[in-house]
């Protein structure tokens, strides 16, 4: 393997001089003293080669020397990777030593010695090709697939299978041989390049299927469908992070990746401190169970933040190709292009807009394909849906990441400072947010043969009854309260009924927090109703006051178990009320 | 100055900028720590055997052929005991006139607490600020800004709230600190016979402004001592903020690195979560808590030093002046505690959450009558009364001179609700009204 020795330092920017070829974003240790510092390779420039360190440089030294590895950044893909929390790099942060983490330890992902009961799926004879799979052990309650490694190229036949029975990950399972006649033996482990897309797939559709998740003003008004991409921008305090842990705890997808990137360290003790308590509403079991954590919190080391998002796509990526629904979640994307900022700066590369580095766009853009839903070349289907946050400097979403990411994702969730200041959570704006997936015909087919036959007109009527209710509120505001109609108020509070019962969701609350599909229609039914129904007011006043109790009423049906009598109770009362009123 | 026997002096220096020299010079550690011509200095840039040293305080009468020793160590705090009650300065060499503390030298700007070695912060910090406690509660492991503006009287509510909090050691980082404040502080330790559990790291707008970037990594050496190895409380006050990313602004143009949003450094980010990130809350009992202090100009919350510390920390507290009542008060709808969940109404009396939320709303009521009020409308009976209410709540409540215990608080609360509002007005779960509603006489 090349070798080399330390040149020059800037923070954690190293110059290398190389004795032999080296690669661009291959992985390199310098030795300082009995610590090895993992450094990736960023530009070569004659024989010196610029790394970046994934840790702190402090006391490095000219002529101390570097050992190039001959491979990118890579992770173990095998059994064992569910329910752990991991750091960018994929080290198990369980395993460290001590309470800080010390540079230059590295810890194994996976278990060499646990047993896993593993059952062949492949027989010999068959023929597979990468990704193709041999077996398969239970990991959780998960059918954890034991695939041909993705690395393989050409078709591979089985020549001997093991029995079902307990293997450990470096047991042999399986030997498969060659196109050339060259016998290979496999294991339950494989490595897999973090940067380079997985593609052992056959085809990626456009998505056509609804992702649940839930959150009513995501679900009913701007849907993400399962393979698609989204991405939530706004400002602090808007609840961003409130908004990507109830979409973690509810969503539905067999498997939760979220990746902490240079964000708080203490939100991500909430999800290891909670996780582990809390239920999967759909398979009873703890949320933890199909959760797996990458977590690189905005005080541990830079570079390795950039690692850890494509670190999660990786693992989404191998958990897809086992016929999964994958749900990965991104917090914060933006820090991730401050970290390539920072380094691109050291570099002296010619800066963008707000110093980000020119080829941001395209980075962004290409991270955001890999998600996607996909038929295998089995015929089984896998798929990641992708969420990212995005924290705008200053709140201005015309800054250069919010723009890079609003062209490479499909759903837009703006969450508005103005919403979140008169407490109406979740603050998605739901005029400004959009989801390109509504408008897909595959979409719309799927909602009228799922939902409700009428659902795209339902969804595009209650858009409208709040926009009218936004234009007469500001008419109401110039003009005073007596100075408009009394319809105006009716317009406005039939608006009001709309963000209070569908948009509003009590995130912290066991019943509202998570609304299954065919609630959200009963509920989106009873609000049009009301919309449809002519009522009669003495003055502006009765308005307000007749629909505040409305909403009361509708509140308390939110609060309550769907169908229960409490819900029935409240339920009547709503139809009093509207009978009282309702225009003879 | 520490100098040892058989050191190499180097006295060729081959360039010199406002903040940086260089020179030639083999086995030199990165970060590792220099003395120049009697001024401290730090490598900040190795190429080949060029080496170039930041100078703190200056490059101001540095000759090319200054002496030059290098320390073999990056920057380190004696750590122990001793400290307490003692000031320092930048450099955590004593400014008190008293004896330089022995102990173990501990690197500052250390390494990063493991996330799963932390724990979820669940201990409320009481200060007797109605303002704080009442709306915006603290807990122990949080990090929590003041944003201020830079005439309202920041650092008396910093120094009262170090005082009442419950803390095992109180840790002073001052950066670019007029003269006068700096005295402030010690006067108002030292009369309160609190001094013994003060340490204090402090950099006058006299010291030269580069030294402010060590402030924070020696207050936090120290904090990281007392709670890690000793398993204390300890709350760690940093005041301002703002002046301390100055300070690398100064830093990063003098490197000629390229600035981003507002002249700041493209690293902002990393480099003040390093700092807040050091809060924490450790299994055993100690626990790191960090309150600062952001100066604001013109009120500007998009500017990129309290933005990017808005993304960082767990909240932050406004100040504003109430002209009705003509006191300085925590302003209750932009300040925010991001933590207050995890004890409100757990470690308090059940009641605070509702009484907190019922308050805040019937205020944005009264703030809703202004703005009618305003504009020429007429004011209806509720709107006079939330007005009513909005100026007594401001006066017992949120003024910053208030200093009682939470359950006086909500007492307060309760009377306040009772001589304004019915019950259905104000919207509490009735068995708490049923306990707590003021009872007519």
């Amino acid at each position: 393997m090349t070798k080399g020795k330390v040149a020059g330092i800037i923070a954690n920017l190293v110059f290398v001089e190389v004795d032999g070829p080296v690669q661009q974003n291959e992985i390199c240790y310098i030795n300082l003293g009995d610590t090895k510092l993992m450094a990736e390779v960023i530009k070569v420039m004659g024989t010196q080669a610029y790394v970046q360190v994934f840790e702190s440089t402090r006391g490095l030294k000219v002529n101390d020397t570097v050992d190039f590895t001959g491979h990118m950044l890579e992770v173990s893909l095998g059994p064992g990777i569910l329910s752990k929390n991991f750091d960018g790099l994929q080290n198990d942060l369980d395993k460290m030593h001590g309470v800080f983490l010390q540079r230059g330890e590295h810890t194994n992902p996976l278990e060499d010695d646990k047993k896993w009961e593993f059952k062949p799926i492949a027989k010999p004879g068959d023929v597979l090709e990468a990704a193709g799979w041999l077996g398969e052990v239970k990991e959780n309650w998960m059918p954890h697939k034991i695939m041909i490694p993705f690395k393989f190229k050409g078709k591979y036949t089985v020549k001997s299978i093991v029995e079902a029975g307990e293997y450990t990950i470096k047991d042999t399972i399986a030997v498969v041989t060659d196109e050339d006649g060259k016998d290979i033996d496999l294991t339950m482990v494989q490595k897999w390049p973090v940067k380079v897309a997985i593609k052992a797939y056959k085809e990626k559709p456009r998505p056509f299927k609804l992702l649940e998740t839930g959150v009513r003003v995501i679900d009913t008004l701007n849907p993400i469908a399962e393979g698609g991409t989204g991405f939530i921008p706004g400002p602090f305090g808007t609840g961003k992070t409130v908004l990507q842990h109830a979409l973690s705890k509810q969503a539905e997808a067999d498997m939760i990746i979220v990746a902490a990137c240079g964000e708080r360290a203490n939100e991500v003790v909430e999800i290891f401190t909670e996780f582990p308590e809390l239920d999967d509403p759909r398979t009873g079991r703890k949320l933890m169970e199909r959760t797996t954590i990458i977590a690189n919190t905005s005080n541990m080391p830079v570079a390795a933040r950039e690692a850890s998002v494509y670190t999660a796509m990786t693992l989404a990526e191998y958990y897809r190709a086992m016929g999964l629904k994958i749900l990965l979640l991104a917090d914060s994307t933006s820090r991730w292009a401050q970290a390539l900022r920072e380094m691109s700066n050291r570099m002296e590369e010619l800066p963008g807009q707000d110093a980000f580095p020119m080829d941001l766009p395209a980075i962004i853009s290409n991270f955001y394909s890999r998600a996607g839903f996909t038929y295998l070349n089995n015929d089984a289907t896998g798929s990641i849906t992708f969420i990212g946050t995005v924290s705008p400097a200053g709140g201005n979403l015309k800054e250069p990441v919010t723009e890079s990411t609003k062209k490479a994702a499909r759903c837009f969730y703006a969450l508005s400072q103005q919403r979140a200041d008169s407490k109406r959570y979740p603050a998605i704006d739901p005029l400004e947010s959009y989801s390109k997936y509504a408008e897909y015909p595959e979409l719309e087919k799927y909602f009228r043969e799922n939902i409700d036959a009428e659902w795209p007109e339902k969804i595009a009527l209650a858009r409208d009854i709040l926009i009218r209710s936004r234009e007469v509120d500001e008419q109401i505001n110039i003009l005073g309260d007596d100075g408009v109609p009394i319809e105006y108020h009716d317009r406005f509070w039939k608006g009001e009924v709309v963000d209070f019962i569908i948009l509003q969701q009590d995130a912290f609350d066991n019943i509202d927090n998570s609304t299954p599909l065919d609630r959200q229609k009963y509920m989106l039914d009873k609000v049009l109703d009301i919309y449809h129904t002519d009522f009669t007011f003495e003055s502006f006043e009765d308005v307000g006051a007749f629909f505040k109790k409305v909403i009361n009423v509708m509140k308390q049906m939110n609060y309550s178990e769907f169908q229960s009598d409490k819900f029935k109770e409240n339920e009547k009362e709503l139809n009093t009320l509207i009978e009282e009123r309702k225009t003879a | 100055m520490e100098t040892q026997a058989f050191q190499k002096i180097y006295t060729k220096i081959t360039q010199i900028t406002k903040a940086t020299c260089s020179l030639k010079a083999t086995g030199i550690g990165y970060e590792e720590m220099a003395i120049v011509n009697g001024r401290l200095a730090q490598v900040v840039k190795i190429i080949g055997d060029e080496v170039t040293l930041q100078i703190f305080s200056g490059t101001e009468g540095v000759p090319t052929n200054a002496e030059v020793i290098f320390l073999g160590r990056p920057p380190v705090l004696k750590v122990g005991e001793e400290l307490s009650g003692r000031f320092f300065n930048a450099y955590g060499d004593p400014i008190d006139g008293g004896p330089a503390v022995e102990g173990e030298e501990r690197q500052i700007g250390g390494p990063s607490v493991n996330p799963v070695r932390r724990k979820q912060p669940s201990e409320f910090i009481p200060t007797g600020i109605a303002g704080i406690d009442l709306n915006n509660a603290l807990v122990t492991g949080q990090k929590i800004p003041f944003f201020a503006d830079p005439d309202q009287p920041f650092n008396q509510v910093m120094a009262n709230v170090a005082l009442r909090a419950d803390a095992d050691k109180i840790i002073l980082g001052g950066m670019g600190l007029t003269n006068d404040d700096y005295l402030y502080y010690k006067n108002v330790f030292d009369n309160a016979g609190a001094l013994d559990r003060i340490i204090s790291f402090v950099n006058t707008t006299e010291n030269p402004p580069v030294e402010r970037i060590l402030v924070p990594d020696m207050a936090l050496t120290a904090a990281e001592y007392f709670a890690v190895d000793k398993h204390q409380k300890v709350l760690v006050l940093l005041t301002d903020m703002t002046l301390y990313a100055d300070a690398l602004s100064i830093v990063s143009n003098r490197m000629d690195q390229i600035p981003s949003k507002d002249s700041m450094p493209g690293s902002l980010y990393s480099d003040l979560a390093k700092i807040y990130e050091k809060a924490v809350q450790f299994p055993d009992g100690g626990s790191i808590t960090i309150i600062a202090v952001t100066t604001l100009s013109g009120g500007d919350i998009t500017h990129a030093i309290p933005d990017n510390t808005g993304y960082i920390t767990e909240g932050q507290l406004f100040l504003r002046k109430d002209t009705d009542i003509g006191k300085v008060i925590v302003d209750p709808f932009r300040s925010l505690s991001r933590l207050k969940q995890l004890v409100i109404g757990k470690k308090t009396r059940a009641d605070h959450p509702q009484v907190m939320n019922a308050a805040i709303r019937l205020y944005a009521d009264a703030a809703n009558a202004k703005t009618k009020q305003e504009n020429g409308f007429d004011l209806t009976d509720y709107d006079e009364r939330a007005l009513n209410f909005a100026k007594d709540y401001s006066e017992k409540l949120l003024a910053i001179d208030v200093n009682v215990e939470v359950d006086q608080m909500l007492d307060t609360g309760w009377n306040l609700f009772g001589e304004y509002f019915k019950p259905a007005e104000v919207g509490i779960k009735q068995e708490f009204v049923d306990q707590y509603w003021p009872k007519e006489d």
